[in-house]
């Protein structure tokens, strides 16, 4: 892989569905190891987006590069770790034979996958639910099992979608240390998210609404940028609702 | 690798819902009995008819458990043959003893033949002059005009193909369909699987199911239902499991058109009922040339008549041949068709 390369880069991607352009003309470049927000509202193109990037979908217009290929490709989504907004579990299923499966969907081992299991469990906080059937877990606990499922593999490069949402505030402080964590080892993270505040920490943000790249830029040049005191503001200002 | 991990992980769903597998493997075992029972799994009491000439039959008839109802009158015997109080009437002709049989109740068709036959063999080596008579082989002719029908025999082969299309259809369809509403579909296609992977997964999880499922239904079948078998088990078995293969993947391509459970479940009067009517279940030849090719575009009809061949006229692999290679390449066709379907949440 050319280091040279962002991480990702997206050049003038649209997706339409039919004659509803859901998104248009995005371009935006994702740097290795930061953390990079895509905020806006709901229904305003950002998990469209992140199946673009996911390689699931593909762009009707313009280019999507992940790690330096032009997606969708199958052998870079060995590569990315995927949560999406919903939980996509087998609920039937324990929390351990859940993870066992997707590990093996990723080639994952004996040994190693063993390992991992214990790992990613012990990161989100879920060690002692191994082996209870995910039907038993509340909504909190599953959103964590997802995440614990994208991290299994250790991917260069986590998309995640609303990967927050129903954790309480505790064990969110908890999750973002841990993407921190896996930034400095050089994992890259993009996430998307409609709280305000959980954007103030990305280490770069792009603001989306109605299918349009409003802005991208560190959350400190943005408010500077707009004159605005906090990152709502600052989506205000970039949506034409300038007070 | 990937396939085994997706079969792996069906296996465990079952395992875990004890439900579905009970529909599975007991539903059909459930309807087979009833039906057994239905269609004359029972002992059915013939009603005969004497006329004045046959009176002579009452008392040995009586002996073979039959119901008795004697006419002086022949057209009082015609009259209860026709609005159906009697099953058959008995007349003895000059030579021979001449039985009219109502026809329209195969089940009381065969219990009748096989009380003549009964009287036939109890009568041959006595004597007197109208029980030598009845001694001779008697004319059977038919007031509704049906042919030699079979009941459970008839019916059960082309059933134990049905209810194993039915079942697997819908409990496959279901639950790839389930994969697509709970986003676990989308999950697995953001991993390097490939679209064929999920496709030969799903035949390899559920066809472990199937067989056992196969084992069972022909096992029952055979040997507690007692339905005939002149051929030989391990056909039955091969085409039964063609015929699940058939069934799971056709649902799990159909349920790339459902939205929903309930959507999965309509599918059934669509797909399932008219395949059923054209199986052979009842006699295609009177229909209109165009529904009875229809009829040959339908997995279950080409199951239906192996299983018949197999059954009921004890015949080999020769005569079953193209109707398992017709029920494997409707399996490739669909397991394509399925593989392409997968294309519209997954391009590459």
């Amino acid at each position: 892989m050319n280091e040279i390369h962002p991480v990702i880069s997206v050049r003038h991607a649209g997706r339409s569905f039919g004659q509803k352009e859901v998104l248009r003309d995005i371009s935006l470049e994702v740097d290795k190891a930061e953390t990079f927000g895509i905020l806006g509202p709901s229904g305003s193109g950002k998990t469209t987006l992140v199946k673009l990037l996911a390689g699931i979908d593909e762009a009707t217009s313009g280019e999507v590069q992940v790690l330096g290929t032009v997606m969708p490709k199958l052998s870079v989504l060995q590569k990315i770790g995927y949560m999406a907004q919903s939980d996509a579990l087998y609920s039937e299923l324990t929390a351990k034979e859940n993870l066992e499966f997707f590990a093996s969907l990723y080639g994952l081992k004996n040994g190693n996958r063993n390992r991992r299991i214990g790992d990613v469990m012990e990161l989100v906080n879920l060690q002692e639910h191994l082996r209870k059937r995910v039907d038993q877990y509340s909504g909190g606990m599953k959103r964590r099992l997802s995440l614990a499922i994208a991290l299994l593999h250790e991917p260069p490069l986590l998309l995640l979608d609303e990967p927050t949402v129903g954790i309480d505030p505790l064990l969110r402080q908890a999750i973002w240390k841990e993407l921190k964590a896996l930034n400095r080892k050089g994992t890259t993270i993009v996430l998307t998210t409609h709280v305000m505040d959980e954007a103030g920490k990305c280490d770069r943000l792009a603001m989306i609404r109605e299918g349009r790249l409003l802005a991208a830029d560190t959350p400190a040049g943005m408010l500077k940028a707009a004159g605005a005191a906090s990152i709502e503001e600052a989506f205000l200002y970039y949506g034409g609702g300038r007070p | 690798m990937r396939i085994r991990a997706i079969a792996l992980r069906i296996l465990r769903q079952f395992i875990h819902d004890k439900r579905t597998m009970a529909l599975m493997f007991i539903a059909p075992l459930l309807v087979l009995s009833l039906m057994s029972l239905v269609l004359g799994g029972g002992i059915y009491t013939p009603k005969l008819g004497l006329e004045k000439s046959a009176a002579v039959l009452a008392e040995p008839l009586a002996g073979t458990g039959a119901e008795i109802y004697e006419y002086t009158d022949a057209a009082a015997g015609e009259d209860a043959l026709r609005s159906g109080r009697i099953d058959a009437l008995i007349s003895l002709g000059a030579a021979a003893p001449e039985v009219i049989l109502e026809g329209s109740n195969p089940a009381a068709n065969q219990a009748v033949i096989l009380t003549l036959q009964e009287l036939l063999r109890q009568q041959a080596p006595a004597g007197g002059a109208g029980l030598s008579l009845a001694a001779a082989q008697p004319q059977i002719s038919y007031l509704y005009g049906a042919e030699d029908m079979k009941t459970i025999d008839r019916y059960g082969p082309v059933m134990i193909g049905v209810f194993v299309f039915f079942f697997v259809f819908l409990i496959a369809g279901v639950s790839l369909l389930r994969e697509r509403t709970s986003g676990t579909l989308e999950r697995l296609l953001s991993t390097p699987l490939r679209r064929a992977e999920i496709v030969l997964g799903y035949v390899l999880g559920f066809g472990l199911f199937t067989v056992i499922q196969a084992l069972l239904i022909s096992w029952f079948s055979v040997k507690v239902l007692g339905i005939m078998m002149a051929g030989s088990f391990v056909y039955v078995l091969l085409i039964t499991l063609l015929m699940a293969l058939t069934a799971l993947t056709l649902g799990t391509l159909l349920s790339a058109f459902a939205a929903n459970e309930l959507q999965m479940i309509q599918f059934i009067p669509l797909v399932i009922v008219p395949q059923i009517f054209l199986s052979g279940l009842f006699p295609l030849d009177t229909l209109p040339l165009w529904l009875q090719r229809l009829g040959l575009a339908t997995p279950i009809y080409y199951g239906s008549e192996a299983l018949l061949d197999i059954m009921i006229r004890g015949k080999g692999w020769n005569a079953i041949a193209a109707d398992v290679y017709i029920l494997l390449a409707f399996s490739l066709l669909f397991m394509t068709l399925n593989v392409r379907a997968l294309r519209k949440h997954r391009k590459m």
